[in-house]
């Protein structure tokens, strides 16, 4: 019997995953052959790195659907200190990424609906409602997800996570980890850190026994600094853009950050993310920009709005606007430095205490600031996502302080990062021709 | 009656305008009517009239704006309400201001600098509850027409607070107090101020550069104009034409397109 499952495992996780990728490559040289290329007018076609990604994605996706046999998994927030899981070979699955890969199929609204049904309120957040409506139903677009042997969830991105994670430590009667993250303002003091630190400590020996061996310290040290240096490439790739034209607009990035959140601390996504890190450089060298005539540079802030994003980077690139970066795709980079292999366990505190969600709205608006200027940018786009209440709240102010101090325009849209229910095309395009108009065409 | 030089149409969602404008930019034809079901034969008609009074439309530049300004196939350009409204006001008081234009299923508050430009701009939210559409929506349920609503929350001056947050939570807070006994006239100060309260928190978010200038269809409810001067303290001052300032708008940025 374990002999079969093993082979299917192979089978699927292996060659499935090879043809993938060899099917991906065939399919883009037919498209050249053919003469059937990328089919926008405004926008450069997605780097060649692109079918890469999705080979990556698609074969952790097909490792998942046997990872309840062939070990233990975890399922974890984005924001959690997932290394030494990862170090004790727990298969980690992110809800959060399993609900934005609903909400770019289009069926979060349908899955949701589904823990609405349940009595989960509308005005939770929309990726809670679809991890949980998908664990309640079984509905997802890929097929199957493992289930979880662990929970792992870190306050250091919202609360609603905590309480999200109950749901499903009850459901699927497993443990639950908490790191409980306390909110900073300007420094972590240590004892903040020292808090994380022994929370951790706490967590490793529960961890070990579902895993059924102990962490070993080299591993977690290897696992630590995987992580570091796909963060700093992705730190890298992210900074690249401050050329004009930018190789990549957020939309890109928003796409090719999967590898970072969901594959963390394997050798694949460092090989990967240096591999794209070459590939920009090549379209810099070319004077390439991912929008073919790019006239103007936006900041975008939030969680992308995951059902819309090629409808709104067609928008933009017609009128040669580009999304040259984001406080989003930069949070999986910014901590890049804080990793330190030589003190595993300290330094995931020191990293997972800093994200930008568990900082003040100030620290927020002088990054924003930063970035202005640093990406020579002559407007924002702030996101406020009806879901994302952390990362929303204070975005009045943080607009008006950019208008007020830096005289650039800043708009505020209003949508949902996962149920098109929230949004509304025509007030949205409404909104952006009119923020389009007043950047001065 | 002089040749007209350009032309700007504004087709909203209640209404829908047609401004023609001579050489010097002055308004020397305009035309407005409630929004049809097929508005694009309404434009047609609109057009055709337009050529009535010039003889030819050939080389007249049109440009659209408005919810349906993609309708207008016609039009040289598209552009939207908040440049528009922006120019159009700017032409009728060259100076720095907030524009509030309440229209019928969208309100705005426009922010314009001492060079006509805008500054910053905030539109109503995906609810009505700041727009015509709110005081529409309640004018059937109390029996009262919709031009006489203003004059009826004026004739009292208590009056009963009502959500400000939702068209549909509103109508049943009504539907409540009309079954308590509560005047009607009570209830409709109540609902005006709700609405000012709201387009209030939009003009705070822009920020109120005097003078506070007013257009669009609601202007024509003289209760929101007196609340709107309660709520923020300021003199509120409203163009000749309050409904024509998105079409006139048009007409001037089509004027510049003829000199091009």
């Amino acid at each position: 019997m374990k002999t079969i499952k093993k082979m299917r495992y192979n089978w699927e996780a292996s060659v499935l995953g090879l043809m993938f990728q060899l099917n991906q490559k065939q399919k883009a040289k037919r498209r050249v052959k053919s003469g059937r290329n990328w089919k926008s007018e405004y926008l450069t076609p997605p780097l060649d790195i692109a079918n890469k990604s999705k080979m990556l994605v698609a074969r952790h996706i097909l490792r998942g659907r046997h990872a309840n046999e062939r070990g233990k998994v975890a399922w974890v927030t984005s924001g959690a200190p997932a290394e030494f899981l990862k170090a004790l070979g727990f298969y980690i699955l992110y809800p959060e990424n399993h609900a934005a890969i609903c909400g770019t199929a289009r069926v979060a609204e349908e899955i949701s609906s589904e823990a609405e049904n349940a009595g989960y309120s509308r005005d939770l957040c929309s990726y809670a409602r679809t991890d949980i409506g998908s664990v309640l139903s079984g509905k997802t677009p890929i097929k199957t997800i493992p289930k979880p042997d662990i929970l792992l969830v870190c306050t250091n991105i919202c609360q609603t996570v905590l309480h999200w994670y109950r749901v499903l430590a009850h459901h699927f009667d497993v443990p639950l980890i908490l790191i409980d993250a306390p909110f900073i303002y300007t420094e972590a003091s240590d004892h903040s850190i020292e808090f994380i630190k022994r929370q951790i400590e706490e967590a490793i020996p529960l961890a070990e026994k579902i895993a059924g061996k102990s962490l070993d310290p080299q591993k977690f040290a290897e696992v630590i600094n995987l992580s570091r240096d796909a963060s700093m490439l992705w730190m890298q790739i992210l900074d690249r853009c401050q050329h004009r034209p930018a190789p990549i607009s957020a939309f890109d990035q928003f796409i090719q950050m999967a590898p970072i959140v969901e594959m963390r601390g394997e050798v694949e996504t460092v090989d990967f993310y240096a591999e794209m890190l070459h590939e920009i450089d090549q379209r810099i060298a070319q004077g390439v920009g991912a929008v073919k005539n790019e006239k103007k540079r936006l900041l975008w802030d939030n969680l992308p709005i995951w059902y819309r994003l090629r409808y709104l980077a067609e928008f933009l690139g017609q009128h040669g606007i580009v999304i040259a970066t984001s406080t989003y795709t930069n949070a999986w980079g910014e901590l890049a430095d804080l990793y330190d292999p030589e003190k595993p366990l300290e330094s995931a505190a020191r990293t997972y205490i800093y994200p930008m969600l568990n900082r003040g709205a100030g620290d927020k608006l002088a990054k924003m600031k930063r970035m202005i200027e640093d990406f020579h940018l002559d407007g924002v786009i702030l996101h406020s996502d009806r879901s994302c209440k952390p990362y929303s709240i204070g975005q009045m102010d943080q607009r008006d302080r950019i208008i007020k101090d830096l005289e650039i325009p800043a708009l505020l849209l209003e949508a949902d990062h996962n149920d098109p229910r929230s949004y509304s095309e025509e007030q949205t395009t409404n909104r952006l021709e009119s923020f389009v108009e007043g950047l001065g065409f | 009656m002089p040749a007209i030089q350009s032309l700007g149409i504004d087709v909203g969602s209640t209404t829908v305008k047609i401004v023609g404008l001579d050489a010097a930019g002055e308004m020397v034809w305009h035309m407005l009517e409630q929004a049809e079901p097929r508005v694009e034969h309404q434009i047609e008609r609109f057009l055709e009239l337009a050529k009535g009074e010039t003889l030819s439309l050939n080389g007249i530049p049109l440009v659209s704006t408005g919810y349906g300004r993609k309708l207008v196939k016609q039009a040289n350009r598209q552009v939207t309400e908040i440049t528009c409204h922006a120019r159009g006001i700017f032409r009728e008081f060259p100076h720095s201001g907030t524009l509030v234009d309440i229209g019928g299923q969208d309100s705005k508050v426009i922010g314009i600098s001492s060079a006509g430009k805008v500054v910053d701009f905030m539109m109503n939210d995906k609810c009505a509850a700041g727009t015509g559409r709110f005081l529409e929506n309640t004018s059937s349920r109390l029996g009262v027409p919709l031009e006489r609503m203003g004059e009826e929350a004026l004739s009292v001056s208590e009056e009963h607070p009502i959500s400000s947050t939702c068209t549909v939570f509103a109508e049943s807070e009504i539907i409540s107090l009309l079954a308590n006994g509560t005047s009607v006239a009570v209830i409709l100060r109540g609902l005006h101020r709700s609405l000012v309260k709201r387009i209030v928190a939009m003009i705070r978010t822009v920020g109120i550069v005097s003078p506070l200038m007013f257009s669009g269809g609601v202007v024509k409810n003289p209760a929101i104009t007196q609340l709107l001067e309660e709520e923020t303290g300021e003199e509120v001052v409203m163009p000749q034409r309050p409904q024509l300032m998105g079409a006139y708008g048009a007409a001037l940025i089509a004027l510049e397109l003829a000199g091009d």
